[in-house]
């Protein structure tokens, strides 16, 4: 594959006016957002048939600098917009930068329903383990034990694996990835794109300043390598025994396949409709 | 164009379906909602109808995500509509509050029921007069109207779309159960002579710069929708014109939120619907909305033969209100009554409005029964 330099993506995709980012050094969010700008180049989609939509959080922020059309919407309701806006316009494409509060915290039930009926959209989710905008409170996803201001003494409740939530459900595609896997993450955004359906791409990313300073990794190197220590490849873990796999994270992809599609279910409904009310053959 | 409903012709029908029928001549062609008594049957007349007219109608997991869901439609071009009661009307204030925010036209039915709470879903209220209003969090304004009768649910509703897209702005329609599950005669126009307005589009790649942008003068800024190539970025934060988040810029608040605010306060005369009985030479003045109105213009009959010169304001419009007009009938009458279907809603704009100039008294009454003509007649016969 041949990478452009981060500075072309750059220029050909963001919105200048919109810069600096709100994102620490160190976020992993810049990261993740360019595998999603290098698949849509690689594609070759055109800026204008896609709308990025998100809820609130730092990885909601992202619609803002990019130039497309985008929909910053509330706290976790990302999906439920996207779906008035797929219905409306099948011919647009959805991507959904959200975070791991965003998905599975307030936006959990939106998002089971977003996968239970197969929307066609492209979630890239951020998964910190924490809630970095409002400063480092744990996330649905922290793993026990993990810090975070509202649990100072170390998470005591258990976490949700987001991406085998999305599988349980139905999605069409799901790939979890830490961001260091670059390749493997960029890859994914592409199959996810040119499928139907729901799509989720995860990514393990480094929040230093609000996650990674109370759990004992102030910088994002300790944030990846601690990656590196906790994720498990999917072959790998399928030889290991459970409790070799607690704290564990696994990586890899958990789905791959082809539903119909929202759109076009509701393409074939309205054909239904016409033929029993006798309006058409 | 065929409709699945008869056109041009009356029809006896309820005041849900009325809506229904009147959505879909108006444009409505995206119908997002979650089952709830006494709103479910415009739902279910949705369903059945949107797929043969080519709108969509779909069920969502709750009243948040039916709220979302018309916003995105919207700004992916289709005139958009929600409806439900009490408790889902709550749910949708959070959406309610980012539609006046981005300024995204779309209609919100809340079919009152007794509450709080649970309260009786089966029963009529005038429960969420002030909850329509100031039920999402921030200073804001929006467009309420209240039909008292089928045929006026059924004509509301086409005005509830044309106000919403020419001001580029939420609607809310209250009516109740009462109105929802009542059954009367409704004339529907044949669609070529109805009057539609769509909102304003950008003419120009140029204007579509500024979505959030008073470009025009009329405080009504062109909507680029998703799709066109306009790369429109559309937030609930503090936005400059051109939809850029400004958080901590006082100025550039205090210019988005006015004109919010003023897009409506201004065109007040063109939003603002009332009709008047007996009003001209009342010695004293009845104002109420909805369901209750039928009872007063009884009432105001019946206490005229009695000698009693009464007479009613009947608001089609509860917001933005006409306080002035309040204080102009205040002058002229000794008393004015408010008969509503809770303990004091629109009472306290009433009395805000009248200034001192006139007694204000409210009628109220709750539980679930209509005021009849009696309740109100007995009222006004005690203070004269």
């Amino acid at each position: 594959m041949h990478l452009k330099s981060a500075y072309e993506i750059r220029e050909k995709y963001l919105r200048k006016d919109m810069l600096p980012t709100i994102f620490c050094p160190g976020c992993g969010i810049g990261s993740a957002l360019q595998y999603t700008l290098r698949a849509i180049d690689d594609l070759g989609i055109s800026p204008d048939e896609i709308v990025w939509v998100s809820g609130i959080g730092c990885s909601s922020r992202v619609p803002g600098f990019v130039n497309f059309d985008g929909l910053h919407t509330t706290h976790g309701r990302a999906l439920a917009f996207a779906t008035g806006i797929k219905l409306v316009n099948p011919d647009l494409k959805i991507i959904a930068f959200m975070g791991d509060g965003d998905t599975a915290a307030i936006g959990g039930n939106h998002f089971l329903h977003a996968i239970r009926r197969n929307l066609d959209v492209t979630v890239i989710l951020i998964n910190n383990f924490t809630y970095g905008m409002t400063g480092g409170q744990v996330a649905p996803t922290a793993l026990k034990g993990l810090k975070g201001t509202t649990a100072p003494y170390g998470q005591f409740e258990n976490p949700f694996d987001i991406a085998e939530l999305a599988v349980a459900a139905g999605a069409n595609y799901v790939a979890r990835w830490s961001v260091f896997n670059y390749l493997q993450g960029i890859n994914s955004i592409k199959k996810a794109l040119q499928k139907e359906g729901f799509t989720l791409v995860e990514f393990l990313s480094p929040c230093p300043i609000s996650f990674g300073r109370r759990n004992r990794m102030k910088t994002a190197p300790e944030l990846l390598r601690w990656y590196q220590k906790i994720t498990v490849p999917l072959a790998k873990a399928k030889k290991m025994p459970p409790e070799e796999l607690e704290g564990k994270i696994v990586i890899g992809e958990f789905a791959d396949r082809n539903r119909p599609g929202l759109a076009r279910e509701y393409e074939e409904y309205k054909k239904r409709a016409k033929k029993m009310m006798g309006w058409e053959e | 164009m065929k409709y699945p409903f008869p056109v041009g012709r009356s029809d006896f029908i309820q005041g849900d379906e009325a809506i229904a029928r009147a959505a879909i001549l108006a444009g409505c062609r995206f119908y997002a909602g979650y089952p709830i008594t006494p709103a479910s049957e415009i739902f279910e007349a949705m369903a059945l109808y949107m797929p043969l007219v080519d709108g969509v109608s779909i069920q969502m997991e709750d009243e948040l995500a039916s709220m979302a869901a018309i916003i995105g439609a919207s700004w992916a071009g289709a005139k958009a509509m929600t409806a439900t009661s009490g408790p889902g009307f709550s749910l949708m204030q959070e959406n309610l509050g980012y539609a006046i925010m981005t300024e995204t036209p779309v209609v919100v039915v809340d079919v009152q029921r007794g509450g709080p709470s649970t309260g009786q879903p089966t029963l009529g209220a005038q429960g969420d007069v002030m909850q329509s209003i100031w039920g999402t969090h921030g200073d804001h304004s929006l467009i309420v109207l209240t039909p008292a009768t089928v045929q006026e649910a059924f004509d509301m509703t086409i005005r509830a779309f044309n106000l919403a897209e020419k001001y580029r702005t939420p609607v809310a329609l209250l009516t109740d159960a009462e109105i929802a599950h009542m059954r009367e005669r409704v004339y529907t126009p044949n669609p070529e002579d109805i009057e539609l307005v769509y909102r304003k589009l950008p003419a120009n790649k140029e204007e579509a710069q500024y979505p959030f942008g008073d470009i025009h003068g009329d405080m009504i800024p062109p909507m680029p929708i998703f799709g066109k190539g306009y790369r429109t970025y559309v937030t609930g934060l503090t936005h400059d014109e051109k939809g850029r988040p400004k958080t901590v810029d006082a100025e550039v608040h205090e210019r988005l939120i006015r004109r919010i605010i003023n897009k409506l306060e201004k065109n007040k005369e063109d939003i603002i619907a009332y009709e008047t009985f007996d009003l001209d030479d009342a010695e004293i003045a009845i104002i109420s909305y909805g369901t209750v109105a039928r009872s007063a213009i009884r009432a105001v009959k019946l206490l005229r033969e009695e000698g009693i010169k009464a007479g009613l304001l009947k608001l089609n419009t509860i917001w933005p209100f006409d306080f002035e007009m309040i204080e102009g009938i205040a002058e002229h009458v000794s008393k004015i009554y408010v008969p509503e279907m809770n303990l004091g809603q629109v009472y306290h704009l009433v009395k805000e409005g009248a200034n001192g100039k006139a007694e204000v008294e409210l009628i109220p009454k709750i539980g679930g029964e209509i005021h009849t003509p009696t309740d109100i007649i007995e009222r006004v016969k005690r203070g004269v």
